[in-house]
């Protein structure tokens, strides 16, 4: 593989509070490729959408980057000013958002919000602004779109208003979309049509993507690779089938067992005991110790970073090579 | 857009014959109209024929009836103080008191508006701290106060304004204005900022918190998302969707500064509608009275009736006669 797309460094994300600082991500480092779907999983509140928010340059204040680097075709992107960055966003990175309902402004129609976009960030008129427009919801499926685009998002069913945020971060043609969450809002029966449309013009433009989800089914439907979060670091990533079959660490172990299965025949759901630590209180040494199955005295005191293990790579120190 | 139009006008009927039968009823209580009008010396069939020639024999409704038809036709009957036609007063007083609430409604909106989008996009500037803290004066200080603080200040001390009245006017046809004149502008600016001050700064205090709240929804984080210009994002989107509440709220103000007038125009004796109406009121003269309770919920109808027309315009989710709606 060549240079990535993407290329996230030590990136951590700091929370200013009266109470002293919170830290929400902590050397987060992982690249996504030309064309690649990188998954991120983990429960809510492991800084998945915070990691994504980050790349995008829309940290909601007072969070803030405060180490680490971001590079977007080998140039840093997190300190660029905000004009530069705007350009970047929708341009070059775009992004869907886990609640269609809400992210189109209800007071325009879907037409002049992508008009609106193609021409924010293309040099076109508005006649082929607008036909890019039609073009485009033609190709997120929306029926008659030559006739729709001058209706307004509540008439749309949260389905076809998923179809058309996705039209709207495509408007630009991006290199890469961060995907937050974006089946989560949806009926169980919309969310697969909306995989399977994102997957497939994903594909047909070459668009790298960062998936976020809790949902293990669609990160196995879509991911090339996935990354695991826990607690605002990165426990475990690997090539999806790798992580799914044989998962190393022992978080991903049990995130893995609580999925229910129709193939593996199990009396009972494997359980991780306890829940996330909150940001005010991570535990020293692994993050992940106080429920670990398999923890040991070294767990409790150092750090592990992300080592090898097997074909994944894995922040345990069960996948030392040199014991300490 | 037809049949919305009709309901509200029909709707706005309702409310208005509602606000005849209060004004009319007002007549039921001042006593007997024949017996002022006879004075001492008439005998009983006087007394029934003068009461046959007014209809008050007549039933209840059909009195009302031609109460309304009058009034339809501006005609209330003859002031009880002055002599003169209630229309004709009301006609010479409505352009004074309509100069005044333009004014103040446009100082209201022109400086209101703008100064409440820039204290919600820059929450924590100091200007918007300033802004924040002057405003609440605006809003607790009665408006009497306010109106004669700026009278000492600028009448009687520096001596810049005059105190009272509203200088020389203009008559054009049955118009008199005092725009066209420089005292009648000078008589304009100091009741022009007492009437107009409480609502600009409501109105600012509520573009504001409408701003800070528009700016925090997931459409403005996606528009970000997006790319599009800070400018196109802030009075593109976030302004609109900020209006629609704004709209409501202005509107109903507006009927509020011309019925509210009054305090106003008593203070600097400026010579509209208000005046008359207080003048009326220590008077018990009821035709006056009642015409001004007719004209002014006129003025609510009407205002309410336009602003859900803006809405219409507006707001795309009302429009649900459009065809091919997903059904809501």
């Amino acid at each position: 593989m060549n240079r990535p797309l993407l290329e996230v460094r030590h990136l951590r994300i700091e929370f200013p509070t009266r109470r002293g600082v919170l830290v929400a991500v902590d050397e987060v480092s992982f690249t996504i490729g030309p064309g690649e779907v990188l998954g991120v999983v983990g429960e809510s509140g492991a800084g998945k959408s915070l990691t994504g928010a980050a790349i995008i340059g829309l940290l909601e204040p007072p969070g803030r980057i405060a180490a680490g680097e971001i590079l977007l075709d080998g140039e840093r992107i997190d300190r660029l000013p905000h004009e530069a960055m705007r350009r970047i966003r929708g341009r070059r990175i775009g992004a869907i958002f886990q609640d269609p309902l809400a992210s189109l402004d209800p007071l325009f129609s879907i037409g002049q919000q992508l008009v609106e976009t193609i021409r924010t960030h293309l040099p076109l008129s508005e006649g082929e602004a607008r036909k890019r427009a039609v073009d485009l919801l033609q190709e997120v499926g929306i029926p008659a779109a030559a006739r729709r685009t001058g209706h307004y998002p509540h008439q749309f069913s949260g389905g076809m208003r998923q179809r058309v945020v996705i039209a709207l971060a495509l408007a630009a043609n991006p290199q890469l979309i961060i995907a937050d969450e974006p089946t989560t809002a949806l009926d169980v029966s919309i969310q697969a049509q909306i995989i399977t449309l994102l997957k497939r013009l994903c594909r047909d433009h070459g668009t790298a993507v960062m998936l976020v989800t809790h949902d293990m089914g669609v990160i196995a439907e879509t991911a090339d690779r996935v990354a695991v979060m826990y607690a605002g670091r990165i426990v475990e990533t690997g090539p999806v089938a790798d992580v799914i079959n044989a998962p190393k660490h022992p978080y991903t172990v049990g995130l893995m067992g609580s999925i229910p299965s129709i193939v593996a025949d199990r009396d009972r759901l494997v359980q991780i005991d306890g829940s996330m630590p909150r940001l005010n209180a991570i535990p020293p040494g692994c993050p992940f110790h106080p429920r670990c199955p398999r923890v040991f005295d070294r767990c409790l005191h150092e750090r592990p970073d992300l080592m090898d293990a097997g074909s994944s790579r894995a922040a345990c120190w069960l996948y030392d090579k040199v014991p300490a | 857009m037809t049949a919305f139009i009709l309901r509200r006008v029909l709707q706005a009927i309702v409310v208005m014959l509602v606000v005849a039968l209060v004004a009319f009823s007002l007549f039921q209580y001042v006593g007997d109209p024949v017996q002022l009008m006879l004075g001492q010396f008439a005998t009983p069939e006087d007394r029934v024929r003068l009461t046959h020639e007014l209809g008050l024999d007549q039933p209840f409704y059909v009195q009302f009836f031609h109460f309304v038809v009058n009034a339809i036709h501006g005609q209330f009957g003859v002031s009880l103080r002055i002599g003169k036609p209630v229309s004709v007063l009301l006609a010479q007083r409505i352009p004074a008191t309509l100069e005044l609430s333009i004014c103040a409604a446009l100082l209201a909106l022109a400086v209101g508006i703008p100064a409440g989008v820039y204290a919600g996009l820059r929450p924590n500037s100091w200007l918007a701290r300033t802004l924040l803290s002057l405003s609440l004066l605006g809003v607790s200080l009665p408006t009497f106060l306010i109106g004669i603080l700026l009278i000492l200040v600028f009448a009687v001390i520096l001596g810049w304004l005059p105190a009272f009245g509203r200088g020389e006017v203009v008559h054009l046809g049955w118009w008199s204005t005092g725009l066209l004149s420089k005292t009648g502008l000078m008589s304009l600016i100091l009741p022009t900022i007492t009437l107009g001050l409480f609502q600009l700064t409501l109105i600012m205090r509520l573009v504001r918190s409408e701003m800070l709240e528009v700016l925090r929804t997931d459409y403005i984080k996606f528009a970000r998302a997006r790319g599009l210009r800070d400018r196109a994002i802030n009075f593109g989107h976030a302004l609109k969707n900020t209006l629609v509440p704004v709209i409501t709220i202005t509107g109903l103000q507006l009927g509020s500064i011309i019925a509210f007038s009054i305090i106003t125009e008593q203070v600097f004796q400026w010579p509209g509608m208000g005046l008359l109406f207080i003048q009326a009121v220590s008077y018990v003269d009821i035709p006056v009275m009642a015409a001004y309770l007719c004209l002014i919920a006129l003025v609510f109808v009407t205002i309410n009736l336009i602003v859900d027309l803006l809405y219409y315009v507006v707001d795309p989710r009302l429009r649900a006669d459009r065809p091919g709606g997903s059904g809501h």
